[in-house]
């Protein structure tokens, strides 16, 4: 079992919990898992998102792994300039 | 757990490091660089765009049959030329682009022009009758907020609160981020400090205006040269806005003029490609200075609140921000970066941030160097510095209790890998600047400030030449030096001289999908990809090698440069140079290549402190900075000048926000100052010679240890700069810019 952890905002989508845990293996896993438990949480999921495991964080990476003792959060998707 | 947490050994470099010049200058000094508006065709037409006087109005009616009629008018278009496209992430970017039912802003573009030069154009847009209906506007983030505001999008709901709301307002979402329990910390705390602090909204202040030429063909294929920070964005957004096929769209980057973030979208590309498609004609499309200020994007106005609480030794036990800022009339401000960056420097138990994304009758912000952080910083900061002073404690040690170091829980979420901000804390804690005295009317201040950096998607091709020279095509822009950062990897990988290796920028025909250069990430990713297509050239030309000697490939090894035998076994060949084995390729296997195609992960986060001086004149309240130092931890700097100038760019353009720096709102919601003679920007007399120190610890997610330096650079002038006047001026300034009436108005309030 993955523990991830929302962002505040996306905590209320979530029946109000902070942190999840699911089976994921990866970071396409655990965003399918995450939208199949919590429908509301579709939209923002959709819209974009970054992922940090283990302090690193991924925009689009669908298939880094997540180790089931992994630090997993799921932040808003991060751009620059 | 993997062991990105793992601290990286240094290693030694033979090219990476060192300062050489950069490729691009002669051509910037003698004017052969082609900028965005230095491209032209053969019966190019030129365009012009007619934009909304009012901040807020209803499009009743657009009638373009007079200039439609004018001789040498070849194009019009309006909101009937675009659809508004299936993708979600399109529709605010076909809005801001050419209005449609209201305009949101002064300047938002109603209608343009293509005609046979500019004259006959400037006459055409006159011709164009647009009936409007003024409608109730705001500019004010906090205004905007209120229940009986104005509201611009009848059917904006706030997303991230519960219960979803029925009725529309200008916050677009409420973002929260924390962890601990800040009620618990703060009861425990025996010192709390909260105050209050505004920034208004600046423009990166690129020199270059956003500029392009589009040529669209009768068979559907269209070319695009402009000025971005992301070419492979624009195609794929013009393609969108336009119903285009991605790849029958060809974009080629022209030289960039300063971006800073804004040019990480489009304004002007899709409104010249729909002309030329109308007029089957090239179209080129420059926007002056006026329309750079009115109509593109400027960052964010902020409010924000801040409570923070220590215990009698300085530790703080619970920290808590609420941060507003507008982006102008579409979602999507950067409000969260501003809550996700407010307390990232801080080792905290109890933390928490609310973030509010309101729209205004202003321009839609566009990203603008660490977006959203250097407002959150400049508060944060400042309420830090103020708790230092009231236990008597120096600004440095105070945050060196305080500060994150590996391991520590950040402010955001993730837990830190190996990062360098107590590295920059002792450097300035030590450091000359610190230890010099001060004369009267004069402050010192410090701050620090971090930022995230990216990786992201990422093409790149090496091709060896017969000569034994390099070519390198990437397709980012190089905003900041990438091309000499490029050339430097390269060739320390490779073991050939920097001079040997030319980098280009290609068109996005000629690459997979690069992400915008943006995020601090060209550097790091590209660099990575640079690394990984060497390498893989390396490995084509030590199978030559070992096609030429006749033994296994496994026993040549590449060292500085040659094909070598690996050992004694392997046989005694003399060494190839990289030059011989290209000459012989034709006879070996053909061309020598090597590629990279890559989502690139593992940027390092960054860190940096600032510590600058300024002297106010108490009756005039203007402020003169006088020295300045930047210490920033850059990972591993591959061309230290280039890293130099971002820390002292970050810095200049911090003073600019800090203290002069500012869109001025009319009453009737028009800009007021849209020219660089009323907004003010730093020039040389206004800055000191900006110090730097560069720290190199090493991001264990790169080959070489690079993190990203870009953006890093303004998030703590902002802080460091309101501190030092602070402490000059003998009153705390919660204002930006600390413009001199600010400035002296504050010190009458506090003598009075």
């Amino acid at each position: 079992m993955v523990k991830a952890v929302l962002w505040g905002s996306l905590k209320q989508a979530a029946e109000g919990q902070a942190e999840v845990e699911l089976e994921a293996k990866n970071v396409r896993d655990l965003l399918d898992r995450l939208k199949e438990r919590y429908p509301k949480l579709k939209p923002d999921l959709d819209r974009g998102v970054s992922v940090s495991i283990d302090g690193v964080i991924f925009r689009d990476a669908w298939f880094a792994p997540i180790e089931p003792d992994s630090e997993v959060y799921i932040l808003p998707r991060l751009a620059g300039g | 757990m993997t062991d990105r947490g793992a601290t990286m050994t240094k290693r030694k470099f033979k090219v990476v490091g060192t300062r050489p010049l950069r490729p691009d200058g002669v051509d910037k000094v003698t004017g052969r660089a082609r900028f965005g508006a230095d491209i032209s065709a053969p019966g190019m037409l030129h365009a012009l765009i007619l934009r909304s006087p009012h901040a807020h109005a209803r499009i009743k009616s657009i009638d373009t049959s007079r200039a439609v009629k004018l001789p040498g008018v070849k194009a019009v278009v309006t909101r009937d030329d675009f659809k508004l496209p299936q993708r979600e992430d399109l529709v605010d970017i076909c809005r801001n682009v050419m209005a449609r039912e209201k305009a949101l802003y002064d300047g938002h573009a109603v209608a343009a022009v293509a005609a046979v030069s500019k004259a006959v154009a400037r006459e055409a847009l006159k011709r164009i009758k647009v009936e409007y209906k003024v409608l109730p506007h705001v500019t004010d983030v906090d205004a905007a907020m209120k229940p009986r505001a104005p509201i611009l999008h009848r059917g904006l709901r706030t997303q991230g609160v519960e219960p979803k709301p029925d009725k529309a307002s200008n916050v677009a979402e409420r973002h929260e981020f924390g962890h601990g329990d800040v009620e618990k910390g703060f009861a425990e705390a025996d010192i709390v400090i909260e105050r209050s602090f505004k920034t208004e909204a600046t423009h990166q202040g690129y020199i270059e205006p956003h500029a392009c030429l589009a040529s669209m063909g009768t068979d559907g294929q269209g070319d695009l040269w402009c000025c971005t920070q992301g070419h492979f964005m624009v195609r794929n957004v013009c393609a969108g806005l336009l119903g285009m096929e991605v790849s029958r769209l060809r974009v080629t980057a022209s030289e960039i003029g300063g971006g800073f973030g804004g040019k990480t979208t489009v304004f002007i590309e899709p409104v010249a490609l729909a002309l030329s498609r109308k007029a089957g004609r090239p179209v080129k499309l420059v926007m002056s200075r006026d329309e750079v200020f009115r109509a593109s994007g400027p960052t964010s106005s902020s409010s924000t609140d801040v409570k923070i609480g220590m215990d009698k030794n300085g530790r703080i036990t619970a920290a808590e921000a609420v941060l507003r800022y507008q982006g102008g009339a579409f979602p999507g401000s950067p409000v969260q970066f501003g809550a996700m960056t407010a307390f990232a420097c801080y080792d905290l138990a109890n933390v928490r941030t609310v973030g509010y994304d309101v729209v205004t009758n202003r321009p839609k912000q566009a990203a603008y160097r660490a977006p959203g952080a250097p407002m959150a910083a400049f508060a944060i900061e400042s309420v830090i510095d103020e708790l230092a002073k009231k236990i008597g404690m120096d600004p440095l040690e105070f945050r060196l209790l305080n500060a994150a170091r590996q391991g520590t829980k950040s402010s955001y979420g993730p837990t830190f890998g190996p990062i360098g901000l107590e590295a920059t804390l002792k450097e300035s804690k030590s450091h000359p600047h610190h230890l010099a005295p001060l004369g009267p009317n004069q402050g010192r201040g410090v701050a620090c400030g971090f930022w995230f950096n990216f990786g992201g998607q990422t093409c790149v091709s090496l091709n060896i030449s017969e000569d034994g020279t390099v070519c390198l095509s990437e397709g980012n822009p190089d905003i900041g030096g990438s091309r000499a950062s490029m050339c430097l990897m390269a060739a320390e990988e490779l073991g050939v001289p920097y001079e040997k290796v030319r980098t280009i920028i290609a068109d996005t025909s000629a690459l997979g999908y690069n992400e915008v250069t943006d995020g601090s990430r060209v550097t790091f990713a590209v660099g990575m990809a640079t690394i990984k297509a060497a390498r893989q050239a390396i490995e084509i030309m030590c199978a030559r090698a070992a096609k030429i000697w006749d033994i296994p490939v496994e026993a040549v090894v590449w060292e500085d440069g040659y094909a070598k035998p690996a050992g004694a076994n392997a046989g005694t060949f003399e060494p190839m140079s990289l030059a011989e084995i290209a000459e012989s390729a034709a006879s070996t296997g053909g061309p020598i290549a090597g590629h990279s195609e890559a989502d690139a992960d593992g940027a390092g986060v960054s860190f940096a402190t600032h510590m600058v001086d300024v002297e106010v004149d108490p009756d005039t309240g203007k402020v003169t900075v006088l020295r300045y130092t930047v210490f920033q931890d850059a990972g591993k700097a591959v061309h230290p000048a280039y890293v130099e100038g971002q820390f002292q760019g970050g810095a200049a353009q911090g003073v600019g926000w800090a203290i002069n720096e500012e869109y001025i709102y009319g009453e009737d919601g028009r800009l007021q100052n849209a020219g660089f003679l009323d907004y003010r920007i730093p020039v040389a007399p206004d800055l000191p010679m900006i110090d730097t120190v560069i720290l190199e610890i090493p991001n264990p997610g790169h080959p070489y240890g690079v993190r990203g330096v870009g953006e890093t650079s303004i998030v703590p002038p902002l802080a460091a700069i309101a501190n030092a006047v602070s402490a000059a001026a003998g009153v705390r300034l919660t204002h930006l810019p600390m413009s001199p009436p600010r400035v002296l108005k504050a010190m009458m309030e506090n003598e009075a």
